[in-house]
């Protein structure tokens, strides 16, 4: 049975029902409050994270980090219920979880980040991520953070992850068009990005919350704050789009009536 | 003088996809606007037809073929545009936003030494310098962008340019790239028969279903069934997309009644895909602007919901009809026939 070392990678965002506004600082875009928006964790990477913990459960001897680039102290608030969900072990980078940050540079802090994590071994390695953020949206800080890592076997889109007898990891990746591209990669190391994977999201357990958090509390204090610096990436504006159309509204009209406009305008 | 390489890959039967030579006229057209000079490079298993198909920009053309290229696989891709990129000194690499390309160009980016932008919506020069365009927060805020860093590795979405066309007798400079050291091998797809795909994303038209299909009607009963044959019918005489909203996918994981087709890969919306097509049909939608970005690329948009005064129809559709989907979709595939 192969043993593993799984590490996420997962930031925080503000509450997808929030609505969000740009505004410019000195230094740099960001959102309006930004600091004061209620945070969840990233959906896609809470996705990796529950499949890894569950993977890990699978293997005996398995582990898992999350490690995540974020101010800690909206961190540590999100962590008080993502600990309540799965056992893992939190490293924590101090910076800016923004979407308008590079993501080279997050990928670079991240990648850094991992490389400092006592006990991980990389031959037995599997990263994990969300396949995009639902902040930045690139969909390409996890294909950067394999790379500077040396990690050359990657999938993305990730619905589904099988292990083999032989160590032999079975991956179906999302595609175009409803599709899935199945493939067999030959054990760790490798890169997962993963979209919504096949499990619900596991229920609070106060239990595993404590201990997590018994173990987190320490990284959260201890977080060195991360330098995103290097880069001359410019955002030279940005903007909700105020577009607002004038809607018709067809009330208390017979539904053949409505039916027919439909039809004819599908056809039109 | 800049080198802006366009990068695309085959599809199955060779060619290219419409994405792709939408992202040619873009990428020429930046190679034009800096002043500088467009080079090609196609990856596949055989890329002479796709090759003879662009022939006409003008730009030299590299491929890298054989059997290790015919499938989508990161090691191979990155490797083969690796060496497309260094055979033509590329400073501007523009390619399309595939789910191949987006898997596997990122890499090129720490590669090449270079930065990567992905999923742009536009492109385009000012004061001579490559401005981006592309959206943040899941489709809630746009933003334009530039950077100096080179080489810079650029993935654009569809629809921002018309597809190029140029069809001619190509020159194909092969490369050689070793993959045998790629440790993954593709066992194939996993593709919906005509009959079952729901999912098409050169339709011309999106319906949306929204978790009303699923709640209690008039009678007091619930009627999935008649909802997935009304919706079925209606993509059947259509050939649309189907998309969901958040709230009708996440019911399969609370026990509730479920639409049997539906997956995680219909949602439209803050989660999920921000498809486009020429029109959009919502029904039984509800929710606010998280929901609502799902058809933030939909042109010509229509509602069906019991509720006036909702959020997915006053300002963001067209026109708004209100009544009972159930009904209303019933009729409409009557008169599709």
């Amino acid at each position: 049975m192969s043993e593993f070392h799984i590490v996420v990678c997962g930031s925080i965002v503000p509450d997808p029902l929030q609505t969000l506004a740009p505004v410019e600082a000195p230094t740099g875009w960001s959102l309006k409050n930004e600091m004061m928006l209620p945070a969840v964790l990233d959906p896609w990477a809470g996705h990796a994270l529950y499949e890894a913990a569950n993977l890990a459960k699978k293997h005996p001897g398995s582990r898992v980090w999350l490690v995540s680039l974020a101010p800690k102290a909206k961190l540590q608030q999100v962590m008080m219920a993502v600990s309540q969900k799965a056992p893992f072990e939190l490293v924590v980078a101090d910076g800016s979880a923004s979407g308008f940050t590079d993501s080279h540079e997050t990928a670079r802090v991240l990648a850094e980040t991992i490389k400092g994590i006592a006990g991980l071994e990389t031959s037995k390695m599997l990263l994990f991520g969300g396949w995009q953020s639902a902040s930045r949206g690139s969909g390409a800080v996890m294909q950067m953070v394999g790379e500077m890592l040396g990690v050359s076997e990657q999938f993305q889109g990730v619905d589904k992850l099988t292990v083999h007898d032989d160590g032999a990891i079975e991956v179906k990746e999302r595609i175009e068009g409803g599709s899935y591209q199945n493939s067999l990669v030959d054990g760790a190391p490798a890169v997962f990005g993963w979209a919504t994977g096949e499990l619900p999201e596991p229920p609070n357990n106060p239990q595993i919350g404590m201990q997590n958090m018994q173990k987190n509390m320490p990284a959260l204090m201890q977080a060195k704050p991360a330098d995103l610096s290097g880069t001359t990436m410019k955002l030279a504006s940005v903007a909700v789009p105020q577009q607002r159309r004038e809607t018709r509204v067809v009330k208390d009209a017979p539904v053949d009536e409505m039916a027919r406009e439909i039809v004819e305008w599908l056809k039109s | 003088m800049s080198k802006v390489l366009y990068l695309a890959h085959t599809e199955c039967d060779g060619t290219l996809h419409k994405s792709a030579l939408e992202t040619l006229t873009a990428a020429k057209a930046l190679a034009e606007g800096l002043g500088g000079e467009l080079a090609v490079g196609i990856i596949g298993a055989d890329v002479a037809a796709a090759a003879d198909s662009v022939a006409g920009c003008g730009a030299k053309i590299y491929g890298v073929s054989g059997p290790d290229f015919a499938d989508a696989r990161y090691a191979s891709d990155l490797a083969a545009a690796e060496a497309v990129a260094t055979a033509c000194g590329a400073e501007i690499v523009v390619a399309p936003a595939t789910s191949r390309f987006s898997r596997a160009l990122p890499g090129l980016a720490v590669r090449l030494g270079g930065r990567v932008d992905t999923h742009l919506s536009g492109l385009a020069v000012a004061d001579g310098q490559p401005v981006a365009r592309r959206w943040f927060y899941r489709q809630r805020m746009e933003g334009t962008l530039t950077r100096s860093e080179r080489p810079w590795v650029l993935t654009l979405d569809s629809g921002i340019a018309e597809p190029f066309a140029g069809a001619g007798s190509a020159e194909v400079e092969a490369l050689t790239v070793d993959v045998s050291g790629v440790r993954t091998k593709v066992a194939g797809l996993e593709c919906p028969s005509e009959d079952q795909q729901t999912i098409r994303p050169d339709a011309r038209v999106l319906l949306v279903a929204g978790a009303g299909w699923t709640k209690k009607q008039a009678d007091g009963a619930v009627h999935v069934d008649v909802a997935e044959e009304t919706i079925l019918n209606f993509l059947n005489a259509t050939k649309s997309s189907l998309g969901s909203s958040k709230s009708l996918v996440d019911i399969s994981g609370e026990g509730n009644a479920v639409i049997s087709f539906l997956t995680h890969m219909h949602q439209v919306g803050q989660t999920g895909a921000s498809p486009r097509h020429a029109k959009g049909l919502s029904t039984c939608c509800h929710g606010e602007e998280p929901h609502v970005v799902g058809w933030r690329f939909i042109s010509e948009r229509r509602a069906i919901n019991t509720d006036a005064g909702c959020g997915w129809a006053q300002g963001k559709c067209d026109v708004l009809y209100v009544g009972d989907a159930f009904e209303i979709m019933k009729k409409v595939n009557e008169m599709l026939g």
